[in-house]
């Protein structure tokens, strides 16, 4: 969630696709200390079918750089792929929230980010990059620095 | 007016026309009536010819008349139905002129001043009104006089024609109801013995005057000429819509977009002329077998570009069944809005629109109000200090600021265990075993008075921050009224 979060506050425009029947819903307020909430889009979709197909015609028009979606049953090579060329098409980065264990073989890239706990901050998490296409798997301790909106990279050796 | 013009006004009646209207669809032979619900009881509204004969009136029960008349047919008239007929009517009349009215509910007034020698003369033009309405099935009384009044009286009361300049002549032999009065009136002047508007005119202005008020006299005044009265034309409102007709029926898809296209070009160009936008479109396509589908299309914002509206359609268009083929389209913008020219700028705003046609394409596949945003709200409950609006009718609002740090994440209250007002060192949320490492708070917030609401009732709420060891951040509640532990938001 803040990994969508920050990566979001980079691209600008953001369109949040998520199921109308889940009740977990992002919070605008607390999004604020990421970025601004008004440049926020959020399409309430039926079904999964819908948030995909919403999702593709988001990536491959490109007006919205950054796409979120959620997803609740794990995408089949088909559908991954799709999604995959939309984004190529679109030039656009596409976010799926995945639960665990339910990626797809067509990602680019696929992260597993956890809070840690610290004694002396409340930010401190843990992203590791668990599938990559075109490099190297690798962990970061990182913490999200609010005042100047940005991230630190903190070497997990001076714990 | 114009110098050495005599004003010509024509006044039309008709005094059937909620039963003309209803028989010109479905004719019926004998006796028929409409009727209205009026004070409780069906009343007649109005009738034809043959029921009239029959005895019947207006105004009469509806119980009476069938008691009169057993063979009476009838149908519930529809008031609304016969306004919009009227200003049909209306319409169709300024083929005679430009300047139209509506007088009352069935009338309606032309100013043909300088208009009559173009279907010959006077009486030529009333012969082709008089032809053409009967040919339609309706009604009609005509009248034609140097001022409104005239007409009007003479459409009622003496169907003629008063000549140029001498609307005394006309009028004086009618009853003094052609004068536009109220019933109380005429009844008072017919006892008086004031019963022509020859009695009316000749008696003495003053005592009238003092007697039924300065109404009667300017009536009067108005029908012969010595004070003037003006027409309301009605403004035509644009309509926004087009056709076509095929010679052979289409039914391939690029066929259909094809003539799709055609129509936007016309609309996009009545759009331009009087600088409105369209909100929402219909396309409407019938095929062979007499059957409609429509595609109705919402925009995200005002839209008159053809270009950029065409490809929104490829979807609805795609899902039309065309069964033997269509052979008729019709393109409405049966939503519009005033989208005024702007001034192109060296800066680009392609970005914004791009948006607005991405909305309305989401919008067309998952319902346009289903693509929302979040505007700021004063409130300090959590689930309350947001609102969610659909984009397509909203604006970005801001700013955002909250004096506490808020969870990214809300739902609703899960119960922990948990006893006491400082938060339990373990434990169990969602079947994880969770132990509280740094706990912030409270934070406590009240429940608005003012806005009842059901998740609330436990009263007020002591928040807190709750990190754990096991690395998740937490937003836990204790309610010191009904004491409980709740999660209600997670912050990473």
């Amino acid at each position: 969630m803040v990994f969508a979060a920050i990566s979001a506050a980079r691209a600008g425009r953001v369109l949040w696709v998520r199921e109308a029947w889940q009740e977990e819903l992002v919070n605008p307020v607390g999004l604020a200390d990421f970025f601004d909430p008004a440049c926020m889009l959020v399409a309430q979709t039926r079904n999964q079918t819908e948030t995909l197909a919403v999702a593709e015609e988001a990536l491959k028009d490109g007006a919205v750089p950054f796409v979120i979606l959620e997803i609740t049953r794990p995408l089949d090579l088909r559908e991954g792929r799709r999604l995959q060329l939309a984004a190529k098409a679109g030039n656009t980065t596409g976010l799926c929230l995945i639960p665990e264990g339910m990626g797809s073989n067509a990602a680019e890239t696929r992260w597993h980010c956890a809070p840690v706990f610290d004694p002396d901050d409340s930010t401190l998490m843990r992203w590791e990059i668990i599938k990559n296409k075109s490099g190297t798997l690798k962990a970061w301790h990182v913490r999200w620095n609010a005042a100047a909106r940005r991230l630190d990279v903190v070497s997990p050796a001076g714990e | 007016m114009f110098d050495g013009m005599q004003r010509r006004v024509v006044s039309m009646w008709f005094p059937r026309l909620a039963s003309d209207r209803v028989l010109q669809i479905r004719p019926v032979d004998g006796p028929f009536a409409l009727t209205l619900r009026q004070t409780n009881a069906d009343r007649l509204y109005c009738l034809n010819p043959e029921a009239e004969r029959q005895g019947l009136h207006r105004g009469m029960s509806f119980a009476d008349a069938r008691a009169f008349c057993p063979d009476l047919q009838s149908r519930p008239a529809d008031p609304l139905g016969d306004e919009r007929f009227l200003r049909v009517l209306r319409r169709w009349a300024t083929r005679y002129c430009p300047w139209v009215g509506l007088e009352g509910n069935d009338g309606l007034v032309l100013d043909i001043t300088g208009a009559a020698h173009l279907f010959g003369s006077e009486a030529m033009m009333l012969a082709d009104m008089r032809q053409r309405l009967t040919r339609a099935g309706l009604n009609n009384r005509i009248g034609l006089g140097d001022t409104r009044g005239a007409a009007w009286a003479l459409a009622h009361f003496g169907e003629g024609r008063a000549e140029i300049g001498q609307p005394y002549a006309a009028l004086a032999e009618l009853p003094v109801a052609a004068l536009r009065l109220e019933e109380k009136t005429v009844i008072a002047l017919q006892r008086l013995g004031l019963r022509t508007i020859r009695d009316l005119e000749d008696a003495a202005r003053a005592p009238l005057a003092r007697r039924f008020g300065p109404d009667l006299m300017m009536r009067l005044d108005q029908a012969l000429g010595r004070q003037p009265e003006q027409i309301t034309p009605l403004t035509e409102r644009p309509h926004y819509g087009v056709r076509m007709t095929l010679p052979d029926p289409v039914g391939l898809f690029d066929d259909v977009m094809a003539g799709t296209s055609r129509l936007l070009d016309q609309l996009c160009t009545k759009l331009k002329a009087q600088e409105a936008g369209a909100r929402v479109l219909r396309l409407t396509l019938r095929r062979v077998d007499q059957e409609a589908h429509t595609v109705e299309l919402r925009l995200a914002g005002p839209l008159r570009d053809a270009t950029r509206i065409l490809p929104l359609f490829e979807r609805g268009v795609g899902e039309v069944d065309a069964g033997y083929g269509i052979d008729q389209m019709r393109l409405e913008a049966t939503q519009v809005e005033s989208q005024p020219m702007h001034q192109v700028s060296h800066m680009p705003s392609g970005r914004a629109d791009q948006l607005d046609d991405l909305i309305s394409r989401i919008g067309t596949r998952i319902g346009l109000e289903n693509v929302q945003r979040f505007l700021p709200a004063d409130s300090h409950i959590p689930e309350r200090s947001f609102i969610i609006a659909a984009a397509a009718f909203s604006e970005p609002g801001g700013p955002w600021a909250s004096a506490r740090p808020r969870p990214l994440r809300l739902f609703p209250p899960e119960p922990v265990t948990g006893t006491g007002p400082r938060p339990p060192r373990h434990f169990r949320w969602r079947r994880m075993s969770l132990s509280t490492a740094r706990a912030t708070g409270p934070e406590r917030i009240a429940p608005e008075w003012w806005l009842p609401d059901e998740n609330w009732h436990s009263g007020i709420r002591d928040y807190w921050h709750v990190e754990t060891l096991q690395g998740r951040r937490l937003w836990l509640f204790y309610t010191p009224q009904h004491p409980g532990w709740f999660v209600q938001g997670e912050f990473a």
